[in-house]
């Protein structure tokens, strides 16, 4: 049991990871989103295993809920701007892509020497999975960073946030309910904010690049 | 258990094996890449008789060429030949197979890679030497991607000996890891871009633009092309074997016993096959990447390697 549990919990993370990394490998954003659906998927997934294994039906509970809103409603309401846009890809991002996946390793790597205090003081098998965590959300600024296109922000910005709950599950015995549910709800209206905008951008200015968005118009 | 004899005998069956899969495993992932655009195919057995054709034909070199030309088809059907007689396909008792790194059956197989490389560069004309700095670039790429690939693999085992690496899947459940899984991914990924699969390289195109491998092999006729065309089935199969014992490793024969290499052979045969249909599959729903995105898919396969051996030693 406890064995399974350990590999199940290893395979949840490294789900969530790779769909991190995918999410700088694919230039499409279509992919990027699905990719996104996925990482939910995981991190809902982490929340139950972790809930199981800890008899602890409230973190179930917040699986369930990540699974809905991150995997299902956030993916939807992203892939309605996606459909819109006609040149749905990342064309031209600061770094291209070979580079910025050498840089996700990079700053994986970085993520495991950063932590090394943490996954002592934690000794429980989920502690020694921090790591991961932190390394998502460094991912997620770098992405923020290097791409341009308002889907990818959102895209970097969903990752930031998957990295910091797959953080807080781990590090921690579940985050309080009601502090959960804030947090998660708060996701999915500044998603639903950003989607009216980037859809309000593609409508007025045909374009999503938010570097060209520099005068001000009336 | 083992003794020497059993060994060169398991050894040449190996051999036997890699001469007779090869071109079979060609002809197979043709048939069902036809079958599935809605076209007959030629037969399974079609490649044999290609190869036999080639070698009956007059034996044919550009005038300006040089002994490394020559040269270049038999390093490659060695090199290929060398790596399948000491690799664990059939048997985990090869020859030396207690000495055998993963590392060196790459590097022998970078041999024939090389060979053909300046072979092509040998005859001087203008595609022959654009496929090579292609394949030059290519090749380049894919062998970080395989070494990390081999090192997260290793870390696991805590050897890179190939047939302790393929053995230790069978005893163990460790086989499901994470760390294993991404190391495969990526190293299946290599193995499209070494032999010159679809997302990386059209095998059956003969356009000029986007053509790598058939480019640099435009110069050679009749016989020799026939030792072009059966070493890089030798190397096609031999991947995909090492791919598939290391995926899926039942079967495998951990001595030399007559019944055990029985089994071994027939496993053996039957994972290359599947292998073989699923990247045919994989080839008729996909398309060739630009050559300027193939930096891409690879740097991917090098990451889901770091990810692994981050995986493996931070999982342990």
């Amino acid at each position: 049991m406890s064995l399974s549990y350990v590999s199940l919990l290893d395979l949840a993370v490294v789900v969530v990871m790779v769909t991190a990394a995918l999410t700088l490998w694919r230039q499409s954003l279509a992919a990027a989103v699905k990719a996104l659906a996925v990482q939910g998927v995981g991190l809902g997934a982490v929340a139950m295993i972790l809930g199981a294994h800890r008899h602890d039906l409230i973190l179930v509970g917040v699986g369930v809920l990540v699974l809905a809103i991150k995997a299902l409603a956030v993916p939807l309401l992203i892939t309605r701007v996606v459909a819109h846009d006609h040149a749905a890809r990342e064309a031209s991002p600061l770094i291209n892509v070979p580079a910025s996946l050498v840089g996700a390793g990079l700053l994986t790597l970085l993520a495991f020497a950063a932590t090394r205090g943490v996954v002592t003081l934690v000794a429980t098998p989920a502690g020694r999975l921090i790591p991961f965590g932190i390394a998502i959300v460094l991912i997620g600024f770098f992405s923020m960073v290097v791409r341009r296109r308002a889907v990818s922000q959102i895209v970097g910005l969903l990752t930031i946030d998957n990295g910091i709950a797959l953080t807080a599950f781990l590090g921690t015995s579940g985050v309080p309910l009601v502090v959960e549910l804030g947090v998660t709800l708060d996701v999915l209206l500044a998603v639903v904010v950003l989607q009216v905008l980037a859809a309000q951008l593609q409508r007025h200015f045909n374009v999503q690049d938010l570097d060209q968005l520099r005068d001000l118009h009336d | 258990m083992t003794s020497t004899s059993g060994s060169v005998l398991a050894s040449a069956l190996q051999l036997a094996w890699v001469l007779l899969a090869g071109p079979l495993a060609l002809g197979l992932m043709r048939k069902v890449r036809s079958r599935l655009e809605g076209r007959a195919g030629a037969s399974v057995l079609q490649p044999l008789r290609d190869l036999a054709k080639l070698s009956r034909k007059q034996r044919t070199r550009p005038t300006d060429s040089t002994w490394v030309f020559g040269a270049a088809p038999v390093v490659l059907v060695a090199s290929a030949l060398v790596a399948s007689a000491f690799s664990p396909l059939v048997t985990l008792s090869s020859l030396l197979a207690t000495r055998v790194d993963f590392v060196a059956i790459l590097f022998v197989l970078l041999l024939g890679s090389v060979a053909l490389l300046l072979g092509a560069l040998d005859t001087g004309t203008a595609f022959a030497g654009m496929g090579a700095s292609r394949a030059a670039m290519v090749g380049a790429m894919v062998e970080p991607a395989l070494l990390v690939a081999i090192l997260a693999m290793s870390l696991g085992v805590g050897t890179s000996n190939l047939s302790r690496l393929v053995g230790v899947g069978v005893t163990t459940s460790a086989l499901a890891g994470p760390a294993r899984i991404l190391a495969l991914v990526s190293f299946f990924i290599a193995i499209l871009a070494e032999t010159g699969r679809l997302p990386v390289d059209n095998p059956a195109t003969h356009l000029e633009l986007t053509m790598i491998h058939e480019a640099m092999v435009l110069e050679y006729a009749g016989p020799d092309l026939a030792l072009i065309t059966l070493g890089e089935s030798l190397r096609l199969v031999l991947l995909l074997g090492l791919f598939a014992n290391l995926a899926l490793p039942w079967g495998v024969a951990s001595g030399t016993g007559t019944l055990g290499l029985f089994l071994g052979l027939l496993a053996v045969s039957l994972k290359v096959a599947a292998v073989a249909v699923a990247v045919s599959v994989f080839e008729v729903t996909t398309a060739k990447i630009r050559l300027f995105r193939i930096p891409e898919l690879l740097a991917g396969a090098f990451l889901l390697g770091v990810l692994s051996v981050i995986s493996a030693v931070a999982l342990r």
